[in-house]
Protein backbone atom coordinates (compact mmCIF):
# COMPACT_ATOMS: atom_id res chain seq x y z
CA UNK A 1 0.00 0.00 0.00
CA UNK A 2 2.21 2.94 -1.25
CA UNK A 3 1.24 6.51 -1.16
CA UNK A 4 1.43 7.02 -4.35
CA UNK A 5 -1.90 5.10 -5.45
CA UNK A 6 -4.11 6.96 -2.90
CA UNK A 7 -6.02 10.37 -2.88
CA UNK A 8 -4.91 12.71 -0.16
CA UNK A 9 -7.92 15.01 0.38
CA UNK A 10 -7.48 18.08 2.33
CA UNK A 11 -9.60 18.59 5.69
CA UNK A 12 -11.96 21.20 4.41
CA UNK A 13 -13.05 23.93 6.73
CA UNK A 14 -16.99 24.00 6.91
CA UNK A 15 -17.36 26.10 9.94
CA UNK A 16 -19.10 29.18 7.61
CA UNK A 17 -21.96 26.50 7.61
CA UNK A 18 -22.30 25.83 10.57
CA UNK A 19 -25.69 27.83 11.58
CA UNK A 20 -26.41 29.87 14.78
CA UNK A 21 -28.60 26.90 16.34
CA UNK A 22 -26.12 24.30 15.84
CA UNK A 23 -23.41 27.11 17.99
CA UNK A 24 -26.42 27.58 20.66
CA UNK A 25 -26.59 23.93 21.47
CA UNK A 26 -23.25 23.86 21.90
CA UNK A 27 -22.90 26.73 23.73
CA UNK A 28 -25.59 25.77 26.31
CA UNK A 29 -23.66 22.57 27.12
CA UNK A 30 -20.38 24.05 28.15
CA UNK A 31 -22.02 26.87 29.91
CA UNK A 32 -23.72 24.27 31.86
CA UNK A 33 -21.08 21.96 31.83
CA UNK A 34 -16.94 23.27 32.47
CA UNK A 35 -15.15 19.74 31.77
CA UNK A 36 -16.97 18.72 28.43
CA UNK A 37 -14.97 19.18 25.50
CA UNK A 38 -16.86 20.14 22.47
CA UNK A 39 -15.06 18.21 19.34
CA UNK A 40 -16.31 19.73 16.75
CA UNK A 41 -19.20 21.68 15.31
CA UNK A 42 -20.08 20.60 11.42
CA UNK A 43 -23.28 21.66 10.16
CA UNK A 44 -26.27 19.38 11.85
CA UNK A 45 -23.47 17.61 13.57
CA UNK A 46 -22.40 18.25 16.68
CA UNK A 47 -19.98 15.92 19.31
CA UNK A 48 -19.25 16.50 23.06
CA UNK A 49 -16.77 14.43 24.50
CA UNK A 50 -17.36 13.32 28.08
CA UNK A 51 -15.76 12.26 31.38
CA UNK A 52 -17.63 8.78 32.29
CA UNK A 53 -18.25 9.74 35.64
CA UNK A 54 -20.18 12.68 34.35
CA UNK A 55 -22.35 11.24 31.13
CA UNK A 56 -25.44 10.81 32.96
CA UNK A 57 -25.97 14.06 34.10
CA UNK A 58 -24.85 15.33 30.60
CA UNK A 59 -27.18 12.75 28.69
CA UNK A 60 -30.16 13.82 31.13
CA UNK A 61 -29.64 17.81 30.27
CA UNK A 62 -29.31 17.08 27.05
CA UNK A 63 -32.72 15.35 27.45
CA UNK A 64 -34.69 17.22 29.24
CA UNK A 65 -32.93 21.18 28.27
CA UNK A 66 -32.08 20.41 24.74
CA UNK A 67 -34.98 18.32 23.96
CA UNK A 68 -33.34 15.27 22.21
CA UNK A 69 -35.52 12.24 23.05
CA UNK A 70 -33.81 9.26 21.82
CA UNK A 71 -31.02 7.68 20.55
CA UNK A 72 -30.26 6.52 17.08
CA UNK A 73 -27.36 4.23 17.48
CA UNK A 74 -24.83 3.58 19.78
CA UNK A 75 -21.28 2.21 18.44
CA UNK A 76 -18.04 1.63 20.55
CA UNK A 77 -14.40 2.23 19.06
CA UNK A 78 -11.53 0.35 20.09
CA UNK A 79 -8.23 2.68 20.54
CA UNK A 80 -5.14 -0.29 21.70
CA UNK A 81 -2.67 2.35 21.21
CA UNK A 82 -4.38 4.85 24.12
CA UNK A 83 -5.67 1.69 26.48
CA UNK A 84 -9.15 3.25 25.76
CA UNK A 85 -12.43 1.67 24.64
CA UNK A 86 -15.04 4.89 23.13
CA UNK A 87 -18.49 4.56 23.25
CA UNK A 88 -20.76 7.55 21.30
CA UNK A 89 -24.20 7.69 21.15
CA UNK A 90 -25.72 9.23 18.72
CA UNK A 91 -29.10 10.94 19.57
CA UNK A 92 -31.59 12.75 17.81
CA UNK A 93 -35.08 14.36 18.16
CA UNK A 94 -38.24 13.21 17.01
CA UNK A 95 -40.34 16.18 18.35
CA UNK A 96 -38.56 19.12 18.51
CA UNK A 97 -39.14 20.60 14.77
CA UNK A 98 -35.37 22.66 14.57
CA UNK A 99 -33.27 19.69 15.84
CA UNK A 100 -35.03 17.08 13.18
CA UNK A 101 -31.47 17.28 11.27
CA UNK A 102 -29.33 17.40 13.60
CA UNK A 103 -27.39 14.39 15.61
CA UNK A 104 -25.84 14.92 18.66
CA UNK A 105 -22.94 12.81 19.23
CA UNK A 106 -22.22 11.94 22.78
CA UNK A 107 -18.92 10.26 23.17
CA UNK A 108 -17.03 9.01 26.33
CA UNK A 109 -14.38 6.52 27.19
CA UNK A 110 -13.42 3.79 29.35
CA UNK A 111 -10.18 2.08 30.60
CA UNK A 112 -8.98 -0.97 28.40
CA UNK A 113 -7.78 -4.27 29.36
CA UNK A 114 -5.25 -6.29 27.18
CA UNK A 115 -6.60 -9.80 29.01
CA UNK A 116 -10.04 -8.59 28.86
CA UNK A 117 -12.42 -10.16 31.59
CA UNK A 118 -15.75 -8.61 30.25
CA UNK A 119 -17.83 -7.82 32.71
CA UNK A 120 -15.38 -8.37 35.53
CA UNK A 121 -12.45 -5.99 34.45
CA UNK A 122 -12.03 -2.13 34.45
CA UNK A 123 -13.87 -1.66 31.08
CA UNK A 124 -17.00 0.11 32.66
CA UNK A 125 -19.50 2.60 31.88
CA UNK A 126 -22.57 3.81 33.68
CA UNK A 127 -25.53 2.79 31.49
CA UNK A 128 -27.87 5.47 29.36
CA UNK A 129 -30.57 3.21 29.65
CA UNK A 130 -32.64 5.25 32.62
CA UNK A 131 -32.39 8.64 30.13
CA UNK A 132 -32.77 7.24 27.02
CA UNK A 133 -34.69 3.54 27.06
CA UNK A 134 -34.00 3.63 23.15
CA UNK A 135 -30.31 2.48 24.00
CA UNK A 136 -30.93 -1.42 26.16
CA UNK A 137 -30.28 -3.40 23.08
CA UNK A 138 -27.67 -0.67 21.55
CA UNK A 139 -26.00 -0.78 25.19
CA UNK A 140 -26.57 -4.93 25.13
CA UNK A 141 -24.77 -5.37 21.35
CA UNK A 142 -21.65 -3.00 22.55
CA UNK A 143 -20.90 -5.41 25.53
CA UNK A 144 -20.95 -8.50 23.40
CA UNK A 145 -19.02 -6.44 20.99
CA UNK A 146 -16.73 -4.88 22.67
CA UNK A 147 -16.43 -5.54 26.60
CA UNK A 148 -17.90 -3.18 28.05
CA UNK A 149 -19.86 -3.60 30.86
CA UNK A 150 -23.01 -0.96 31.63
CA UNK A 151 -23.94 -0.33 34.78
CA UNK A 152 -27.68 -0.01 35.29
CA UNK A 153 -27.87 -2.37 32.47
CA UNK A 154 -30.21 -4.92 34.24
CA UNK A 155 -29.51 -7.06 30.50
CA UNK A 156 -26.29 -7.23 29.96
CA UNK A 157 -27.05 -10.74 28.61
CA UNK A 158 -25.04 -11.93 25.10
CA UNK A 159 -27.09 -11.39 22.15
CA UNK A 160 -26.16 -11.67 18.73
CA UNK A 161 -22.99 -13.95 19.39
CA UNK A 162 -23.13 -17.82 19.32
CA UNK A 163 -24.34 -18.98 23.05
CA UNK A 164 -20.60 -20.62 23.12
CA UNK A 165 -18.72 -17.59 22.24
CA UNK A 166 -14.98 -17.99 24.13
CA UNK A 167 -12.90 -15.67 22.29
CA UNK A 168 -12.13 -11.81 23.47
CA UNK A 169 -14.95 -9.42 22.11
CA UNK A 170 -14.32 -9.63 18.57
CA UNK A 171 -14.78 -5.93 17.58
CA UNK A 172 -11.73 -5.40 19.43
CA UNK A 173 -8.69 -4.49 17.26
CA UNK A 174 -6.17 -7.31 18.13
CA UNK A 175 -8.94 -10.30 17.26
CA UNK A 176 -8.04 -10.52 13.65
CA UNK A 177 -9.96 -12.34 11.08
CA UNK A 178 -7.99 -15.29 9.56
CA UNK A 179 -6.61 -14.56 6.11
CA UNK A 180 -6.50 -11.20 6.31
CA UNK B 1 -60.37 -63.76 36.83
CA UNK B 2 -60.76 -60.00 36.74
CA UNK B 3 -58.69 -59.44 39.82
CA UNK B 4 -55.93 -60.72 37.95
CA UNK B 5 -57.21 -58.12 35.38
CA UNK B 6 -57.68 -55.64 37.84
CA UNK B 7 -55.70 -55.98 40.87
CA UNK B 8 -56.99 -54.52 43.89
CA UNK B 9 -53.86 -52.21 45.37
CA UNK B 10 -53.05 -50.40 42.09
CA UNK B 11 -56.28 -47.59 41.22
CA UNK B 12 -54.44 -45.90 38.39
CA UNK B 13 -52.15 -47.36 35.62
CA UNK B 14 -48.70 -46.18 35.60
CA UNK B 15 -48.03 -43.42 33.73
CA UNK B 16 -51.31 -42.21 33.46
CA UNK B 17 -51.63 -40.68 37.04
CA UNK B 18 -52.98 -37.26 36.65
CA UNK B 19 -50.51 -34.75 38.85
CA UNK B 20 -51.57 -31.26 40.26
CA UNK B 21 -50.43 -28.48 38.02
CA UNK B 22 -49.35 -25.63 40.02
CA UNK B 23 -46.82 -24.08 37.36
CA UNK B 24 -49.56 -22.38 34.57
CA UNK B 25 -46.72 -20.58 32.81
CA UNK B 26 -45.27 -22.61 29.84
CA UNK B 27 -42.22 -21.66 27.78
CA UNK B 28 -42.67 -21.57 24.23
CA UNK B 29 -39.97 -20.86 21.46
CA UNK B 30 -41.27 -19.39 18.62
CA UNK B 31 -38.05 -19.95 16.02
CA UNK B 32 -35.76 -20.09 14.77
CA UNK B 33 -36.76 -22.85 12.17
CA UNK B 34 -40.08 -21.90 12.46
CA UNK B 35 -41.08 -19.86 8.98
CA UNK B 36 -43.35 -17.67 10.14
CA UNK B 37 -40.66 -16.30 12.87
CA UNK B 38 -38.09 -15.58 10.47
CA UNK B 39 -34.35 -16.11 11.22
CA UNK B 40 -34.77 -15.20 14.95
CA UNK B 41 -36.22 -16.89 17.94
CA UNK B 42 -38.74 -15.14 19.91
CA UNK B 43 -38.63 -16.88 23.74
CA UNK B 44 -42.03 -16.53 24.57
CA UNK B 45 -44.09 -16.92 28.17
CA UNK B 46 -47.62 -18.13 28.30
CA UNK B 47 -50.34 -18.17 30.51
CA UNK B 48 -53.42 -19.42 29.13
CA UNK B 49 -53.36 -17.84 26.03
CA UNK B 50 -52.00 -14.46 26.88
CA UNK B 51 -48.12 -13.94 26.48
CA UNK B 52 -46.89 -12.62 29.75
CA UNK B 53 -43.43 -12.18 29.02
CA UNK B 54 -41.68 -11.85 25.71
CA UNK B 55 -37.49 -12.21 24.79
CA UNK B 56 -36.44 -12.08 21.57
CA UNK B 57 -33.05 -13.60 20.54
CA UNK B 58 -31.54 -12.44 17.39
CA UNK B 59 -28.13 -13.29 16.22
CA UNK B 60 -28.96 -16.53 14.16
CA UNK B 61 -27.54 -14.60 10.97
CA UNK B 62 -24.99 -12.53 12.34
CA UNK B 63 -22.50 -12.32 9.67
CA UNK B 64 -19.80 -9.25 11.62
CA UNK B 65 -20.42 -7.63 8.34
CA UNK B 66 -19.09 -4.06 10.55
CA UNK B 67 -15.55 -6.32 11.71
CA UNK B 68 -14.94 -7.50 7.56
CA UNK B 69 -16.11 -3.43 6.87
CA UNK B 70 -12.32 -2.59 8.63
CA UNK B 71 -10.57 -5.03 6.76
CA UNK B 72 -11.53 -3.54 3.19
CA UNK B 73 -10.71 -0.34 1.41
CA UNK B 74 -13.91 1.91 0.47
CA UNK B 75 -14.20 0.66 -2.73
CA UNK B 76 -14.08 -3.60 -1.79
CA UNK B 77 -16.53 -2.68 0.88
CA UNK B 78 -19.23 -1.87 -1.57
CA UNK B 79 -20.75 -6.07 -2.39
CA UNK B 80 -20.78 -6.73 1.21
CA UNK B 81 -22.05 -3.95 2.85
CA UNK B 82 -25.85 -4.74 0.84
CA UNK B 83 -25.84 -8.02 2.11
CA UNK B 84 -27.95 -7.87 5.28
CA UNK B 85 -31.19 -7.00 3.03
CA UNK B 86 -30.17 -7.92 -0.41
CA UNK B 87 -33.90 -6.62 -1.55
CA UNK B 88 -33.06 -3.51 -0.42
CA UNK B 89 -29.72 -3.25 -1.47
CA UNK B 90 -29.78 0.39 -3.06
CA UNK B 91 -30.97 1.83 0.16
CA UNK B 92 -28.52 0.32 2.42
CA UNK B 93 -25.05 1.58 0.20
CA UNK B 94 -26.88 4.87 0.57
CA UNK B 95 -25.79 6.59 3.80
CA UNK B 96 -22.62 4.70 3.20
CA UNK B 97 -22.11 6.49 -0.35
CA UNK B 98 -23.24 9.57 1.35
CA UNK B 99 -20.59 9.09 3.88
CA UNK B 100 -17.80 8.61 1.89
CA UNK B 101 -18.27 11.32 -0.36
CA UNK B 102 -18.39 13.33 2.54
CA UNK B 103 -15.32 12.02 4.02
CA UNK B 104 -13.55 12.06 0.53
CA UNK B 105 -15.33 15.70 -0.32
CA UNK B 106 -16.56 14.17 -3.62
CA UNK B 107 -19.32 16.04 -5.01
CA UNK B 108 -21.77 13.83 -7.10
CA UNK B 109 -23.11 14.89 -10.46
CA UNK B 110 -26.80 15.66 -10.79
CA UNK B 111 -27.99 13.25 -13.15
CA UNK B 112 -26.33 10.89 -10.77
CA UNK B 113 -28.03 12.16 -8.16
CA UNK B 114 -31.69 11.38 -9.88
CA UNK B 115 -30.69 8.18 -11.04
CA UNK B 116 -29.83 7.00 -7.62
CA UNK B 117 -33.18 8.39 -5.99
CA UNK B 118 -35.01 6.02 -8.98
CA UNK B 119 -33.31 3.21 -8.20
CA UNK B 120 -33.58 3.69 -4.27
CA UNK B 121 -37.43 4.26 -4.90
CA UNK B 122 -37.58 1.14 -7.38
CA UNK B 123 -36.02 -1.32 -4.49
CA UNK B 124 -38.04 0.03 -1.42
CA UNK B 125 -41.14 -0.78 -3.68
CA UNK B 126 -39.09 -4.71 -3.75
CA UNK B 127 -38.79 -4.65 -0.21
CA UNK B 128 -41.97 -3.68 0.85
CA UNK B 129 -43.59 -5.83 -2.05
CA UNK B 130 -41.76 -8.86 -0.63
CA UNK B 131 -42.25 -7.83 2.96
CA UNK B 132 -46.25 -7.32 2.21
CA UNK B 133 -46.06 -10.87 0.86
CA UNK B 134 -44.89 -12.88 3.67
CA UNK B 135 -47.34 -10.55 6.22
CA UNK B 136 -50.55 -11.43 3.93
CA UNK B 137 -49.25 -15.70 3.78
CA UNK B 138 -49.00 -15.31 8.13
CA UNK B 139 -52.58 -14.11 8.02
CA UNK B 140 -53.69 -16.85 6.17
CA UNK B 141 -54.52 -14.75 2.69
CA UNK B 142 -52.72 -16.45 -0.02
CA UNK B 143 -54.25 -13.78 -2.49
CA UNK B 144 -51.64 -10.97 -1.00
CA UNK B 145 -48.84 -13.02 -1.14
CA UNK B 146 -48.96 -14.11 -5.10
CA UNK B 147 -50.07 -10.56 -5.64
CA UNK B 148 -47.36 -8.73 -4.12
CA UNK B 149 -44.41 -11.47 -5.66
CA UNK B 150 -45.86 -11.90 -9.08
CA UNK B 151 -45.92 -7.06 -9.16
CA UNK B 152 -42.35 -7.41 -7.70
CA UNK B 153 -41.00 -8.56 -10.57
CA UNK B 154 -42.22 -5.18 -12.29
CA UNK B 155 -39.86 -3.12 -10.49
CA UNK B 156 -37.38 -6.18 -10.17
CA UNK B 157 -36.78 -5.60 -13.85
CA UNK B 158 -36.42 -2.20 -14.18
CA UNK B 159 -33.39 -2.76 -11.69
CA UNK B 160 -32.19 -5.37 -13.80
CA UNK B 161 -32.06 -2.80 -16.81
CA UNK B 162 -30.46 -0.64 -15.01
CA UNK B 163 -28.06 -2.45 -12.92
CA UNK B 164 -27.76 -5.48 -14.45
CA UNK B 165 -28.30 -7.58 -11.15
CA UNK B 166 -31.77 -9.07 -10.20
CA UNK B 167 -31.53 -8.30 -6.83
CA UNK B 168 -27.64 -8.24 -5.24
CA UNK B 169 -27.13 -4.92 -7.98
CA UNK B 170 -23.96 -2.93 -5.77
CA UNK B 171 -24.97 -0.06 -7.91
CA UNK B 172 -24.04 2.85 -5.64
CA UNK B 173 -20.68 4.03 -5.66
CA UNK B 174 -19.36 6.61 -3.82
CA UNK B 175 -19.40 9.23 -6.34
CA UNK B 176 -22.88 7.95 -8.15
CA UNK B 177 -23.49 5.17 -9.43
CA UNK B 178 -21.41 2.19 -11.16
CA UNK B 179 -23.24 2.59 -14.52
CA UNK B 180 -25.94 5.32 -16.48
CA UNK B 181 -29.27 3.65 -17.60
CA UNK B 182 -29.92 2.40 -20.85
CA UNK B 183 -30.78 4.56 -23.52
CA UNK B 184 -35.25 3.25 -23.75
CA UNK B 185 -35.04 3.40 -19.86
CA UNK B 186 -37.14 6.59 -19.21
CA UNK B 187 -40.44 5.40 -21.22
CA UNK B 188 -39.98 1.63 -20.18
CA UNK B 189 -39.61 2.95 -16.36
CA UNK B 190 -42.80 5.21 -17.04
CA UNK B 191 -44.88 2.55 -18.07
CA UNK B 192 -44.24 -0.42 -15.42
CA UNK B 193 -44.59 2.23 -12.50
CA UNK B 194 -47.74 3.33 -14.30
CA UNK B 195 -48.94 -0.54 -14.43
CA UNK B 196 -47.69 -0.84 -10.98
CA UNK B 197 -49.59 1.88 -9.14
CA UNK B 198 -52.40 0.96 -10.85
CA UNK B 199 -52.14 -2.75 -9.26
CA UNK B 200 -51.25 -1.21 -5.92
CA UNK B 201 -54.63 0.23 -5.52
CA UNK B 202 -56.17 -3.00 -6.37
CA UNK B 203 -54.90 -3.92 -2.91
CA UNK B 204 -57.18 -2.24 -0.98
CA UNK B 205 -60.04 -3.73 -2.41
CA UNK B 206 -58.70 -7.48 -1.62
CA UNK B 207 -56.29 -6.49 1.59
CA UNK B 208 -56.73 -3.55 3.32
CA UNK B 209 -60.13 -3.30 3.20
CA UNK B 210 -60.53 -7.06 4.28
CA UNK B 211 -63.14 -7.48 6.87
CA UNK B 212 -61.23 -10.37 8.26
CA UNK B 213 -57.98 -8.38 8.07
CA UNK B 214 -59.38 -5.35 9.97
CA UNK B 215 -60.44 -7.73 12.48
CA UNK B 216 -57.12 -9.48 13.43
CA UNK B 217 -55.14 -6.14 13.04
CA UNK B 218 -57.43 -3.29 14.36
CA UNK B 219 -56.24 -2.86 18.13
CA UNK B 220 -53.70 -5.28 18.29
CA UNK B 221 -50.21 -4.42 19.31
CA UNK B 222 -51.25 -0.76 19.94
CA UNK B 223 -47.69 1.51 20.40
CA UNK B 224 -48.95 4.69 21.80
CA UNK B 225 -47.05 8.13 20.10
CA UNK B 226 -45.29 8.01 23.12
CA UNK B 227 -43.74 5.13 23.63
CA UNK B 228 -42.77 4.77 20.06
CA UNK B 229 -40.78 8.00 20.64
CA UNK B 230 -38.68 6.81 24.14
CA UNK B 231 -38.70 3.06 22.42
CA UNK B 232 -36.19 5.44 19.54
CA UNK B 233 -38.44 3.12 16.87
CA UNK B 234 -38.19 4.50 13.05
CA UNK B 235 -40.14 4.47 9.56
CA UNK B 236 -42.98 2.56 9.17
CA UNK B 237 -42.95 1.61 13.31
CA UNK B 238 -42.72 5.57 14.05
CA UNK B 239 -45.18 6.78 11.66
CA UNK B 240 -47.79 4.74 12.35
CA UNK B 241 -47.79 5.99 15.76
CA UNK B 242 -48.62 9.69 14.37
CA UNK B 243 -45.32 10.84 14.56
CA UNK B 244 -44.21 12.47 11.39
CA UNK B 245 -40.57 12.06 10.43
CA UNK B 246 -38.94 10.86 7.11
CA UNK B 247 -35.24 11.46 6.53
CA UNK B 248 -36.42 12.05 3.00
CA UNK B 249 -38.26 15.07 4.19
CA UNK B 250 -36.55 16.26 7.59
CA UNK B 251 -32.87 15.63 6.25
CA UNK B 252 -33.17 15.49 2.57
CA UNK B 253 -30.04 14.08 0.51
CA UNK B 254 -29.39 13.98 -3.01
CA UNK B 255 -32.32 15.41 -4.73
CA UNK B 256 -35.46 14.64 -2.66
CA UNK B 257 -35.86 18.22 -1.58
CA UNK B 258 -36.77 18.85 -4.93
CA UNK B 259 -39.00 16.53 -5.68
CA UNK B 260 -42.87 16.50 -5.34
CA UNK B 261 -44.15 14.40 -2.45
CA UNK B 262 -45.51 13.53 1.05
CA UNK B 263 -44.84 11.72 3.88
CA UNK B 264 -47.73 9.24 5.22
CA UNK B 265 -48.52 9.37 9.00
CA UNK B 266 -51.59 7.75 10.90
CA UNK B 267 -52.47 8.18 14.33
CA UNK B 268 -53.65 4.57 15.50
CA UNK B 269 -50.60 3.25 16.37
CA UNK B 270 -51.75 -0.57 16.02
CA UNK B 271 -51.03 -3.67 13.73
CA UNK B 272 -53.53 -2.19 10.84
CA UNK B 273 -51.74 1.29 10.50
CA UNK B 274 -48.39 -0.51 10.69
CA UNK B 275 -48.92 -2.60 7.43
CA UNK B 276 -51.02 0.19 5.75
CA UNK B 277 -48.10 2.27 6.07
CA UNK B 278 -45.50 0.82 3.79
CA UNK B 279 -48.37 0.53 1.21
CA UNK B 280 -49.12 3.96 1.13
CA UNK B 281 -45.40 4.17 0.88
CA UNK B 282 -45.39 2.35 -2.17
CA UNK B 283 -47.82 4.65 -4.11
CA UNK B 284 -45.87 7.86 -2.82
CA UNK B 285 -42.78 6.02 -4.12
CA UNK B 286 -44.42 5.95 -7.77
CA UNK B 287 -45.11 9.59 -7.62
CA UNK B 288 -41.50 10.63 -6.82
CA UNK B 289 -40.04 8.02 -9.78
CA UNK B 290 -42.57 10.10 -12.18
CA UNK B 291 -41.24 12.91 -11.24
CA UNK B 292 -37.56 12.18 -10.88
CA UNK B 293 -37.91 10.83 -14.30
CA UNK B 294 -38.67 14.46 -15.87
CA UNK B 295 -37.06 16.37 -13.57
CA UNK B 296 -33.64 14.44 -14.50
CA UNK B 297 -30.99 15.95 -16.90
CA UNK B 298 -31.06 13.79 -20.06
CA UNK B 299 -27.14 13.40 -20.19
CA UNK B 300 -24.40 13.62 -18.15
CA UNK B 301 -21.74 11.98 -16.41
CA UNK B 302 -23.07 9.61 -13.76
CA UNK B 303 -19.82 8.85 -12.10
CA UNK B 304 -16.68 10.80 -10.25
CA UNK B 305 -13.27 8.49 -10.77
CA UNK B 306 -11.35 8.10 -7.78
CA UNK B 307 -7.87 7.00 -7.72
CA UNK B 308 -7.46 3.63 -5.74
CA UNK B 309 -7.61 3.16 -2.60
CA UNK B 310 -8.59 6.71 -1.56
CA UNK B 311 -7.83 7.76 1.88
CA UNK B 312 -9.60 9.87 4.31
CA UNK B 313 -8.30 12.06 6.84
CA UNK B 314 -8.35 11.65 10.51
CA UNK B 315 -12.35 12.40 11.01
CA UNK B 316 -15.79 11.12 11.43
CA UNK B 317 -19.23 11.26 9.73
CA UNK B 318 -22.72 9.90 10.25
CA UNK B 319 -25.32 9.79 7.83
CA UNK B 320 -28.83 8.47 7.59
CA UNK B 321 -31.19 7.85 4.90
CA UNK B 322 -34.98 6.42 5.05
CA UNK B 323 -34.86 2.78 3.62
CA UNK B 324 -37.91 0.49 3.23
CA UNK B 325 -37.88 -0.14 7.04
CA UNK B 326 -36.91 3.45 8.48
CA UNK B 327 -33.60 5.09 8.69
CA UNK B 328 -30.56 3.86 8.12
CA UNK B 329 -27.68 5.33 9.87
CA UNK B 330 -24.02 4.97 9.14
CA UNK B 331 -21.10 6.17 11.40
CA UNK B 332 -18.14 6.34 9.84
CA UNK B 333 -14.66 6.52 11.69
CA UNK B 334 -11.49 7.38 9.37
CA UNK B 335 -8.21 7.48 10.33
CA UNK B 336 -6.50 8.25 7.68
CA UNK B 337 -6.30 4.68 6.06
CA UNK B 338 -7.38 3.39 2.90
CA UNK B 339 -9.95 1.97 5.31
CA UNK B 340 -12.65 2.71 7.68
CA UNK B 341 -11.44 2.41 11.09
CA UNK B 342 -14.64 1.42 12.52
CA UNK B 343 -17.85 1.21 11.19
CA UNK B 344 -21.05 1.27 12.60
CA UNK B 345 -23.86 0.40 11.00
CA UNK B 346 -27.59 1.40 12.63
CA UNK B 347 -30.45 -0.40 11.22
CA UNK B 348 -34.04 -0.24 11.56
CA UNK B 349 -34.73 -3.74 12.13
CA UNK B 350 -32.07 -3.38 15.32
CA UNK B 351 -33.84 -0.40 16.26
CA UNK B 352 -37.43 -1.39 16.30
CA UNK B 353 -36.63 -4.93 17.95
CA UNK B 354 -37.26 -3.18 21.43
CA UNK B 355 -40.71 -2.41 20.37
CA UNK B 356 -41.13 -6.21 20.41
CA UNK B 357 -41.28 -7.64 24.01
CA UNK B 358 -43.27 -4.06 24.42
CA UNK B 359 -45.97 -5.14 22.16
CA UNK B 360 -46.53 -8.77 22.61
CA UNK B 361 -46.28 -8.56 26.44
CA UNK B 362 -50.15 -8.87 27.09
CA UNK B 363 -51.11 -10.04 23.41
CA UNK B 364 -53.36 -13.44 22.97
CA UNK B 365 -50.97 -15.59 21.61
CA UNK B 366 -52.88 -15.92 18.38
CA UNK B 367 -52.09 -11.67 17.69
CA UNK B 368 -48.21 -12.84 17.33
CA UNK B 369 -47.95 -13.39 13.50
CA UNK B 370 -49.89 -9.97 13.19
CA UNK B 371 -48.01 -7.93 15.40
CA UNK B 372 -44.10 -9.13 14.94
CA UNK B 373 -44.54 -8.83 11.14
CA UNK B 374 -46.22 -5.47 11.57
CA UNK B 375 -42.99 -4.15 12.95
CA UNK B 376 -41.28 -4.77 9.65
CA UNK B 377 -38.32 -6.47 11.02
CA UNK B 378 -35.58 -8.46 8.63
CA UNK B 379 -33.73 -10.37 10.76
CA UNK B 380 -30.63 -10.73 8.50
CA UNK B 381 -30.37 -7.03 8.58
CA UNK B 382 -30.55 -6.48 12.55
CA UNK B 383 -28.25 -9.14 13.05
CA UNK B 384 -25.40 -7.66 10.29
Amino acid sequence: MSSTDSTEIEKSDDSSLVSDSDKSLSDAISKKFSNVEIAYVKPDRIRVNVKREEIIDVASFIRDELNFDHAESVSGVDYPEDKQIEVVYHLGSYTNKSLEKKILALATRTPREDNPNPGNDSTKLPSLRDVFPSVSFHERECFEMLGVYFDGNPDNRRLLLPEDWADIPPLRKDFAIKGR
Amino acid sequence: MSGQVYPKDTKVLPGLQLEKVDDRIMTLNVGPQHPGSGHMRIIIKVDGDYIVHCDPDPGYVHRGEEKMAEYRNYITNIPHLERPVIHDSCNILYPYCLGVEELLGIEVSERAKYIRVIAAELNRCVYIQYWLAIYGIFLGHSTMFMWPVGDRELMIDLLDKMTGARVTHAYFVPGGVRNDIPANFEDMCLRQVNYFEKRLKEYADVFYDNPILISRTKDTGVLSREDAIKLGTTGSVLRASGVDFDIRKKEPYDVYEELDFQTNVLKEGDSYARSKIPWLDMLESCRIIRDALQKMPKSGSVRVKLKPKPKAGDTEVYRRVESGRGSLGMHIVSRNNPQPYRLKISVPSFRNLIAMPHLLTGEKLGNLPPVYWSLNYWPVEADR
